[in-house]
């Protein structure tokens, strides 16, 4: 045989093991649809009133209503968009109707959807679906969660295509991204962790899904695992990590002020503001104290990180102007000394959300102002006014920088070029 | 409640009078029916500006329509209409379209919904004086594109649809120059019951049975 000869067929029997190792890699862990093949064997259970309501706390504790249901749309029927780098993905119908949402799923199916990511049709689902955290989640769980969603009323509503760029569209691409980043299985209780601790990694980790945002995403658009803060694509806010002192960890928190934060959206003076807002409004104030406490268990208990310190702070172009705009628009309510008002104004001194790195989340705060999400328990928030319109760049780059170093704050400054980059997001 | 909702008055004006910057339109004194629809449009899509969806996305029904309260029960003197730069003819085609309609174009009048004073009807149909030209054209335009809507069935929209862009100018020129009456609140009914059907007003409001 020739050299050419030889090459070419290690070649191919390389390219055809990639290709075994990938699909290989692509369906580990499905079991054989049971509903599907045998329909006597299907799993009987007829569905109760009480897994019904269970159903439907857990599809609060995974907060699908808020990408599964469109701005001013059914709840559940889909619809819409979520941007990301690779495209744009439309969520599906998640509702009874046969010919556009889950009428025809089976249970084994549902299941096979959150816990190995591939639809009712074989083909593979996007990870926008973030089911890298869904595999985590029980088949118990995952019964109730498909009663509840069968239960809703069908809405005939059929989801528009994904506007994915090639490769991204392809199925082959997802095969790979699979390959290296999704690994399916449910949630193993660690012996050595209290109860608590264990429930809450289940929540957090599984349904969830807080790494989503709560961690960096590689330009794959894969999540590191972990909950050490990172920009959340296409929205322009950063969520801060969750593991260290100078972001948002709540290792030093009491557990009932964490608890608070995700029964109201309010503790220690402050508020939770951005898409964390929808968080609360939509999944954390509706579940049960064992289970916020549970989570706020294992939030305690992350490991640290040593903290993100900003480099060198230089004195700032602009100081004088950063002080005036504080005393024009700000100081009547924030206080001359950045102290605010309990209960009503959050205080700037000492406030992670206005030192964080990097300074987006403070920039984002000022241009489009926001209320805290109203709840149950914090039912009428108090509003900060946008100043997006009053205020030019080089003002609001000013005032920023001014905020995040008065009163002991000592984070870097800002910049307009940095203003003139957050103006251009949009949540929604 | 005014310390809950100074967000809203950095733009629409000290205690939700318009501001003088020539667009965000006066939300004090409107109909409390009115300004709850727009903030349930706003945060569920059928009316767009950027930082209204914002602020109004985390709040619950009830909180909004307390808020549409507080402000529908403001009672605050109305400034003299800013001087336009209409000619004549606009203004002539914009009253009469806003007085009598254009019955070629299957066109009611303003005043046989807004109320023969364009104060509006309460608890759901907006005065339509005191309000910046701009705003004014912009809405219009924005009925007639779709990106505003109403609940259905949307009837300012049609409206919109039916009229030219002239037109559109001519009638935001003509009610941007008009001042308002001594009686500036919304009228509780109408002489004759609505010439169609609207959404987001109660049958009541209408005139019908």
């Amino acid at each position: 045989m020739s050299r050419v000869m030889k090459f070419s067929l290690a070649l191919l029997a390389a390219g055809v093991a990639a290709v075994a190792l990938v699909w290989a890699l692509n369906v580990r862990d499905e079991s054989p649809l049971t509903g599907l093949t045998d329909l006597a064997n299907r799993p009987a259970a007829a569905p109760n009133a009480e897994q019904i309501r269970r159903g439907e706390y857990l599809a609060r504790a995974g907060n699908c209503a808020a990408c599964h249901t469109a701005r001013g749309g059914a709840l559940y029927a889909g619809g819409k968009g979520i941007d990301t780098p690779f495209g744009t993905l439309f969520a599906g119908n998640l509702t009874p109707d046969p010919a556009t949402g889950l009428g025809n799923w089976s249970a084994d199916e549902f299941w096979r959807a959150l816990h190995n990511g591939r639809g009712r049709d074989g083909r593979l689902l996007y990870p926008a679906f973030p089911y890298a955290n869904y595999t985590k989640v029980n088949r118990s769980d995952a019964d109730a969660l498909y009663a509840f969603l069968q239960s809703l009323p069908a809405v005939r509503q059929a989801a528009p295509a994904h506007e994915l760029r090639f490769p991204y569209n392809t199925q082959a691409a997802l095969a790979v991204w699979r390959a290296l980043y999704f690994r399916p299985g449910v949630h193993q209780n660690e012996a050595t962790q209290s109860v608590a601790w264990n429930r809450g990694a289940y929540l957090v980790q599984g349904l969830g899904h807080c790494n989503a945002c709560h961690a960096a995403r590689n330009s794959w658009g894969a999540s590191e695992s972990g909950l050490g803060g990172g920009l959340i694509p296409m929205q322009g806010w950063y969520a801060p990590s969750l593991a260290d002192t100078a972001q948002a960890s709540v290792a030093h928190w009491e557990l009932g002020e964490i608890v608070s934060l995700f029964k109201t959206g309010v503790a220690r003076g402050a508020s939770v503001s951005g898409p964390m807002s929808e968080v609360v409004r939509g999944s954390t104030q509706y579940l049960s104290d064992p289970d916020l406490r549970a989570m706020a268990s294992y939030l305690k208990a992350l490991p640290q990180q040593p903290p993100i310190r900003p480099k060198a702070v230089a004195a700032i172009p602009g100081q004088r102007l950063g002080a005036d705009v504080y005393a024009q628009h700000c100081a009547s309510c924030h206080g001359k000394q950045g102290h605010g008002e309990p209960g009503i104004y959050p205080a700037l001194a000492g406030n992670r959300a206005v030192t964080l790195e990097p300074g987006v989340n403070v920039l984002r705060i000022i241009l489009q102002g926001g209320f805290a999400p109203a709840t149950e328990a914090h039912p009428r928030p108090f509003g900060m006014p946008p100043f997006a319109v009053a205020l030019s760049d080089a003002e609001i780059a000013a005032v920023a920088s001014h905020v995040r170093q008065q009163w002991g704050n000592t984070a870097s400054p800002l910049t307009a070029f940095e203003v003139s980059r957050a103006r251009g997001k949009r949540a929604d | 409640m005014a310390q809950r909702v100074q967000a809203c008055t950095t733009c629409h004006g000290k205690q939700g009078r318009a501001a003088p910057d020539g667009y965000y339109p006066r939300i004090a004194g409107k109909p409390a029916g009115y300004l709850y629809n727009q903030l349930l449009n706003f945060r569920d899509g059928r009316r767009h500006y950027g930082l209204m969806d914002e602020l109004v996305a985390p709040l619950s029904d009830a909180y909004l329509r307390e808020i549409a309260e507080h402000f529908a029960a403001l009672d605050l003197p109305y400034a003299a209409p800013p001087p336009g730069n209409a000619s004549p003819a606009q203004l002539r085609r914009g009253q009469d379209l806003a007085l009598h309609g254009d019955a070629t174009l299957k066109l009611p009048a303003c005043v046989q919904c807004h109320g023969a004073k364009l104060t509006g009807l309460a608890p759901s149909v907006p005065g339509l004086l005191g309000l910046p030209r701009d705003y004014l054209n912009g809405q219009m335009g924005a009925w007639k594109s779709g990106q505003r809507r109403a609940h259905a069935p949307d009837c300012m929209g049609d409206i919109a649809k039916a009229l030219s862009l002239d037109d559109i100018a001519a009638v935001s020129q003509w009610l941007a120059a008009q001042p308002l009456p001594a009686a500036s609140k919304a009228v509780s009914e109408l002489p004759v019951p609505l010439p169609l059907s609207c959404g987001g007003v109660p049958q009541a409001a209408m005139g019908k049975p």
